[in-house]
């Protein structure tokens, strides 16, 4: 985090140490979890689990780098979701399942699509923004719904994962896993390195006072719609991953639900620290995963009946959990782990 | 026939436009004078709809229950306001964003808890049964009538209060300059709350309006919301004339664009595309009506004067 030192002059050298330690930890828990996980008994379940994971904190991080660093607020990145996955879906049915084919084209597709939504969209501001991205977004759940040819509302299957240059050996979890924490690193390696250019801080520049930055010669529309470019491009690959893991491509990939559960992985995390924005993701996939069996389990004063009830409807706990991590967790998890050292 | 085909689309799209306007007048003036985002309005319409569910099986009436249902819905409104939403009146709009998200996730569940999953019915009310000829030989459903003479009236009475009344006027005041408002001695807290219970009673109305030609369910509300929000958005924050128009032009374009874009595309393309293509786009149509209305007019068609 040496931009960040740049940017605060004066923070206590033990904290910036100690926060480059987490994305190290991080990404050395995500090594090595395949390895736990063969001794876990469920390695199939575990693995699955943590490439979902890893799959959405690459789309989170991508909005991350508008919403944290630029203050974009884009409620409809779940689109750029679909477009990977439909771009994996498409393509292969129609005989092309390379993954050196399909990845190009997601990408090269979520480009052109952020490049036109994006130089509309950022004519607006505030609140105009995120109402425009949704509706784009909506735009191309409507279109997915409507294509027919290629399952319509309900989705396709894929025959198999991708192939990499003619081989199959995404078909194997193990190996998947690995492809996918490649991909993260890649992504959060990237991001980082935007981050911390020129570019990067022009960015958040204009996050702070985009005048100031426009009278010190710099046109702000410019850097956005790049930045919007790129976290789309992030969020597109990570739709061709998610569609590979779940073999699966349906419109339920980009609803507006699903962009603002993106939205809330960034912010649990922590806005503007890129691997909160995983750690975000890992958060709030754990939770809904465990959640109903959470509150069976710290219910045990009750009777079974309601005890089932309660894990039943464990979304009447996740909403107010959600209200509550907004009104009084200031910074998200990155936050929490960084207040100590501010006493 | 087409040009009767095309008449009843037009009335079903005034249909849904005013029902359309019921939801998106309370969104605007909650977002034009607390400058708030309220994601969880689409619920409150939905909470309406299932009100009136739950009352006309106890009642077996439908006006009885429209009646409890108002008060209720005004209630919950307020209660909602006083436990969440009035923390966040001094939030960026992401936290607003994300809490009122939170309060959807809580109430789409809750009705399933309280109601079950599967859909409600509510039958239409005896007095408004039936259909009527309004033309040679074209029937069309009294209910639907007298749902577009309820939103007429209604948005008749929100104009006369928002322009001639005193409340109106503070309302109106709200929205330009909130702070100043304050500074003059009204008591913004209440002024929001009344603004906010009003604008969920709104919303639960159009939810008990259309419970007897919709099926009552969880998440009913989501889609709506959205196209209650591109409503305001095309109309302009704040304004209840822009979203009047606004809310009356959303609902004609998508009704009429669903039944008649294929058939506009059969000029240029053969009949198998043209359906094809058609039902692709009359979903997008309304979208890419706002993405042109932003793209020239970046703050609505009718923007509040600030």
């Amino acid at each position: 985090m040496t931009e960040i030192a740049e940017t605060h002059p004066a923070p206590a050298p033990s904290l910036g140490t100690r926060l480059e330690v987490i994305p190290v930890m991080l990404f050395a828990a995500f090594a090595a979890a395949p390895l736990l996980a063969t001794f876990s008994g469920a390695e199939g379940y575990v693995l699955s689990l943590l490439t979902r994971v890893m799959i959405f904190g690459i789309a989170a991080m991508a909005l991350d780098l508008i919403l944290g660093y630029g203050a974009l607020v884009s409620f409809g990145h779940a689109a750029f979701l679909g477009l990977g996955g439909y771009a994996v879906g498409i393509l292969a049915s129609h005989g092309f399942e390379d993954a050196l084919i399909q990845i190009p084209v997601a990408l090269l597709a979520s480009a052109a699509f952020a490049f036109v939504t994006g130089a509309i969209s950022l004519r607006t501001k505030g609140v105009y923004f995120i109402m425009i991205t949704l509706a784009f977004g909506q735009m191309v759940y409507f279109l997915a719904t409507s294509l027919a040819p290629y399952g319509g509302d309900d989705g396709m299957t894929l025959a198999s994962r991708s192939l990499i240059a003619g081989s199959g050996w995404l078909e194997n979890d193990f190996t998947f896993y690995w492809f996918c924490l490649l991909c993260l690193f890649g992504a959060y390696a990237l991001s980082r390195s935007i981050v911390a250019s020129r570019f990067g801080r022009v960015l958040r520049g204009t996050r702070e006072n985009a005048v100031r930055m426009e009278a010190i010669g710099f046109r702000p529309f410019r850097f956005q719609l790049a930045a919007y470019v790129i976290s789309g491009m992030m969020a597109g690959l990570a739709g061709c991953l998610l569609a590979n893991q779940a073999e699966f491509v349906s419109p339920s990939f980009m609803t507006w639900q699903r962009s603002g559960e993106l939205i809330f992985m960034v912010v649990l995390g922590g806005l503007g620290s890129l691997h909160g924005a995983i750690i975000g993701a890992a958060a709030f996939l754990l939770l809904e995963e465990f959640l109903p069996e959470i509150l069976h389990t710290v219910s045990f004063f009750l009777s079974e009946e309601t005890r089932a009830h309660l894990a039943e409807n464990w979304k009447m706990v996740f909403g107010p959990l959600l209200i509550l991590v907004v009104l009084f967790v200031r910074g998200g998890i990155m936050g929490l782990l960084r207040r100590p050292h501010h006493g | 026939m087409t040009a009767t085909l095309f008449f009843v689309q037009a009335l079903n799209g005034l249909q849904f436009g005013l029902i359309l306007f019921l939801i998106a007048a309370g969104l605007t003036l909650v977002f034009g004078v607390m400058d708030f985002i309220n994601l969880a309005h689409g619920v409150q319409y939905m909470v309406g709809a299932y009100l009136v569910a739950a009352f006309s099986a106890w009642t077996g009436s439908f006006g009885w229950a429209l009646l409890l249902a108002l008060p209720t819905a005004l209630a919950f409104g307020l209660l909602l306001e006083a436990l969440v939403f009035r923390h966040l009146y001094d939030r960026d709009h992401l936290d607003q964003v994300l809490a009122t998200f939170g309060v959807i996730l809580f109430l789409n569940q809750g009705v399933k808890f309280v109601w079950g999953a599967a859909p409600l019915s509510v039958p239409v009310p005896e007095l408004l049964s039936g259909s009527v000829e309004i033309a040679n030989g074209l029937l069309y459903p009294v209910y639907r009538l007298a749902i577009i003479a309820a939103g007429l009236v209604i948005a008749a009475l929100l104009y006369v209060l928002v322009n001639h009344t005193r409340v109106g006027m503070l309302v109106r005041a709200g929205a330009s300059n909130a702070a100043m408002v304050s500074a003059l001695g009204v008591n913004i807290q209440r002024l929001f709350m009344v603004v906010f219970g009003f604008g969920a009673m709104l919303a639960g109305f159009a939810g008990a309006m259309v419970a007897p030609i919709l099926s009552v369910e969880p998440g009913m509300g989501d889609n709506i919301l959205i196209l209650a929000f591109v409503v305001i958005v095309i109309g302009g924050i704040g304004s209840i004339r822009g979203a009047f128009l606004a809310a009356l032009m959303i609902g004609l374009v998508d009704t009429v664009g669903r039944s008649f874009a294929p058939n506009l595309l059969r000029l240029v393309l053969d009949p198998a595309a043209a359906s094809q293509t058609g039902r692709a786009i009359a979903p997008m149509l309304i979208y890419i009506f706002m993405a042109a209305v932003l793209f020239f007019r970046p703050s609505g068609l009718f923007p509040v004067k600030r």
